[in-house]
């Protein structure tokens, strides 16, 4: 709960002082594509919570967003599909991508690490491949099945501001989320396996498939960011679409509270991490006129982030042993 | 009489949650062997770390030749002359022998490592111990007793004048312990100081120049060359007469509950196991380090499946492939690394004591909290578990609060059969006693008991049998009536083999 109230405290900093340097942050126009964006962004971060929760790493999901993105428009345009069949196939590669991630992980023993990189080089290859390098989009078509990402929920007594509509979905999913991961034994299973993988499996839990799980999670919500991203935007370069995200997504769960040796997370922290990320972008846009420093400065300040969170909890603990000695040799 | 070589006063250290020195002192003298023995948990292996420099006491003096020195790493103690030779050897086995000899401290010729000189100096150093082997051997070839006596060479390369030893002979055969006995012996007439830890009550008695016995972090006293005899050791190691310490009481053995039959483990596939646990019976599994008693386990366990052989529980023949059907089954296990395999450190102590349960209290896959609750709270009562409450995280309590969490754990699932591998180890005196309690009242229960100890002492206070592993071998089985420590160690040493 303390970290979830560092980084609020963080984003509301972030979030005045943008508002201060540059009179467009507070548009509506600029609020809209900023809450949609973090709704984007939110939906691979929680996918890649889970992975992160056991310890392990998918660097595969920004190639992840571009197979999908590129392969939706590719089968509807070029292809002629109709949109059930072509969401099911997309979604059913993504979640077919993870199950292979899993496998590999747990059955062979591979590296995380190794298996998604190698998934990063050969999703976006495939996409490149079918794609031939040309920019593919919906065009004017689609309009309908578009306003998934690009629709707008007015609300009541606030004018100039509509909810973006990708906010239901990543609240749908949020919630789920935090739900099996807090409250079912099955995210109990999870917690406990990223803390410590062999006590886990000592007591009788299916580590394997848990994993196998987590990884199915992960990429299945990268695909489903995947698609929605390139409804919002309409067309998707294979070259360079999804570039980069996976590391937003792990960079977001990390400012958010998790941890990457596993075992820890909390999933409102990772969507505060992420609209921490996108305030941040934003106010890079708006203030410098340089956006070529952008990742310099959410470099810097996630390793700021990250310095505090472990002095802070070296702190903690220290006190925390202090108190439990105290306690030992005062009853003694 | 002369000043001492060593003297160690009054040394404190604290960890999280353990006090594990309170005041020890020792003193040794020039060419003497000095023997620390005490139970698990004593603080045997705090203080050897100390001395090598590996910790840093929180308070307490160390002299050597009558000036007080720091030891802040083990560069220090190395320099003043201590060299730790640690019970896991320290080798780095895709190395040679000279290689590891001078690791760290290689003779260099223009800058590059003089690989000659190097393995020259080696073999005065490997004859010193009476190590025949090419200094351009890989360590990795060698047999442990060989590595052994590879790092004894080494400490005296960088001329120690205190030689601590810490469970030397825990992994050796018969005949490996016999030559380093020889060595040993050698070093002392050559006026080395050795400080020697051992279960070993038997090693210790012919060794021994004289013994410093430890009990949970403070001295128990000392035995002079003409004391020591097993019963006097004993009895200061655990603060009264054993008969008091083990709470054993033989009980008429029930139906047979765990049968084993030619059960090969991956270990040691050429050698099948067979055996009965009965109702109500403790049966303790002794053996060398090596010897496969932890492997039996986890096959029984499923963790490591067996590779062929059945058991039957209760008449049902199974073969686990994973830990989830060997509790299926009625199984439970209380792994031999408790921080690594029993424990999740960083949950609370409710978390822990609810994980193996979680399938059969949830409600469509949700958790119960209530539940929970309610057997978290039953378990920290019933097993007198030390906690403030039950949301304090398991790595701030002690080792012995630690060991009955993971037991209230298996407890929680009422188990059949309870596999125990080395159940008391780094557990202070009070929760040890406690642990054999419970392993007693389990026992009335009509739980059947398999336990793994390398306490000789446990096993001959608890057992009402004891198997002896020798090699991955069943050597041999002792009624409790036969059972001493000659016997145990006649079979587990292999001797049998040798005079046959």
């Amino acid at each position: 709960m303390k970290k979830i109230l560092g980084i609020s405290i963080l984003l509301a900093v972030v979030c005045m002082v943008t508002a201060m340097a540059s009179d467009s942050f507070l548009s509506g126009y600029n609020l809209e594509n900023l809450v949609r964006r973090t709704a984007l962004f939110g939906i691979i971060s929680v996918g890649v919570t889970f992975v992160i929760v056991t310890g392990g790493i998918d660097l595969s999901i920004g190639s992840v967003v571009c197979l999908v993105g590129c392969g939706l428009p590719w089968l509807l345009t070029k292809h002629g599909w109709s949109v059930p069949a072509a969401v099911i196939a997309v979604m059913g590669v993504s979640a077919g991508i993870g199950l292979g991630h899993g496998l590999l992980i747990t059955k062979l023993k591979l590296q995380p690490f190794v298996v998604t990189l190698c998934g990063l080089l050969l999703y976006r290859g495939i996409a490149r491949g079918f794609t031939n390098d040309q920019t593919v989009g919906f065009g004017m078509e689609f309009r309908s099945l578009r306003t998934l990402a690009t629709g707008q929920i007015k609300l009541p007594f606030i004018d100039g501001f509509a909810l973006p509509a990708p906010w239901v979905f990543l609240f749908v999913v949020a919630v789920a989320a935090a739900i099996f991961l807090n409250r079912t034994i099955y995210g109990r299973y999870l917690l406990a396996l990223g803390r410590n993988e062999e006590a886990a499996r000592y007591s009788g839990i299916n580590t394997e498939r848990m994993t196998i799980l987590a990884y199915v999670i992960s990429s299945t919500l990268a695909g489903f960011g995947g698609l929605l991203f390139v409804l919002d935007v309409n067309s998707a370069q294979p070259v360079d679409f999804g570039n980069f995200y996976e590391l937003y997504a792990i960079a977001a769960a990390v400012l958010g509270g998790c941890s990457l040796r596993g075992g820890e997370a909390t999933i409102l922290g990772v969507i505060i991490g992420t609209a921490l990320m996108q305030v941040l972008r934003n106010m890079i846009t708006l203030v410098t006129t340089r956006n070529n420093i952008e990742f310099a400065i959410i470099g810097a300040v996630i390793l700021i982030g990250v310095i505090a969170d472990e002095l802070v909890k070296r702190y903690a603990v220290r006190r925390r042993a202090a108190r439990a000695l105290a306690q030992e040799t005062g009853g003694a | 009489m002369t000043a001492p070589l060593l003297e160690v006063r009054k040394l404190i250290k604290s960890f999280p949650g353990v006090r594990a020195l309170k005041g020890v002192s020792l003193s040794l003298g020039r060419g003497e062997l000095l023997a620390v023995i005490g139970e698990n948990g004593a603080g045997k292996s705090t203080l050897m770390k100390i001395l090598a420099g590996v910790q840093r006491p929180d308070s307490g003096e160390i002299a050597l030749d009558g000036t007080t020195v720091e030891l802040r790493n083990v560069h220090d103690s190395l320099r003043a002359g201590i060299a730790l030779i640690h019970q896991e050897l320290n080798l780095a086995d895709n190395l040679d022998v000279a290689a590891n000899i001078f690791l760290g401290r290689e003779p260099l010729k223009g800058g590059l490592i003089d690989t000659a000189r190097m393995r020259r100096e080696a073999r005065q150093f490997l004859e010193a111990v009476g190590l025949v082997v090419d200094p351009a051997t890989l360590v990795s070839t060698l047999t442990i007793g060989h590595q052994q006596l590879v790092e004894i060479a080494k400490a005296l390369s960088v001329n120690a004048r205190v030689l601590i030893m810490d469970e030397p002979t825990s992994s050796l055969s018969s005949h490996e312990a016999e030559n380093l006995f020889k060595v040993i012996r050698d070093l002392r007439s050559r006026g080395v100081s050795l400080v020697y830890v051992s279960h070993r009550l038997g090693e210790v008695r012919a060794l021994a120049d004289r013994v410093t016995v430890l009990r949970d972090g403070e001295n128990a006293g000392n035995l002079e060359k003409t004391e020591i005899d097993h019963s006097r050791m004993v009895k200061l190691m655990v603060g009264r007469d054993l008969s008091q310490f083990y709470p054993h009481v033989p009980r008429k053995p029930g139906e047979v509950v765990l049968k084993v039959e030619r059960l090969q483990t991956r270990a040691h596939p050429r050698h099948a196991l067979s055996f009965e646990v009965r109702a109500g019976e403790i049966v303790g599994v002794a053996g060398l380090v090596g010897a496969g008693r932890t492997e039996l386990l986890e096959a029984l366990f499923g963790v490591l499946p067996a590779v062929g052989g059945v058991m039957r529980i209760g008449g049902c023949a199974l073969a686990p492939r994973s830990p989830k059907e060997a509790i299926a089954a009625g199984l439970a296990l209380v792994p031999e690394d408790r921080k690594k395999q029993g424990v999740i450190l960083e949950m609370a102590v409710r978390e822990n004591l609810c994980l193996a349960r979680l399938r059969r209290d949830q409600r469509f896959g949700f958790l119960s909290p209530t539940g929970m609750a309610r057997l978290s709270a039953d378990m920290v009562a019933a097993l007198r578990i030390k906690t403030p409450h039950d949301r304090q995280v398991v790595q701030f309590l002690s080792g012995g609060n630690q060991q009955k969490v993971v037991l209230g754990k298996w407890l929680a699932l009422k188990p059949k059969v309870l596999l125990l591998d080395e159940p008391t180890r780094g557990v202070d005196i009070g929760a040890k006693q406690e642990i054999y309690r419970l392993m007693e009242e389990l026992a009335d229960q009509g739980v059947a008991i398999l336990f793994v100890s390398s306490e000789m002492e446990e096993i001959l206070g608890m057992s009402d049998r004891a198997l002896v592993l020798h090699e991955g071998r069943l050597a041999g089985e002792l009624a409790r009536g036969a059972l001493s420590e000659e016997a145990v160690m006649h079979l587990a040493t292999g001797s049998e083999r040798l005079a046959a």
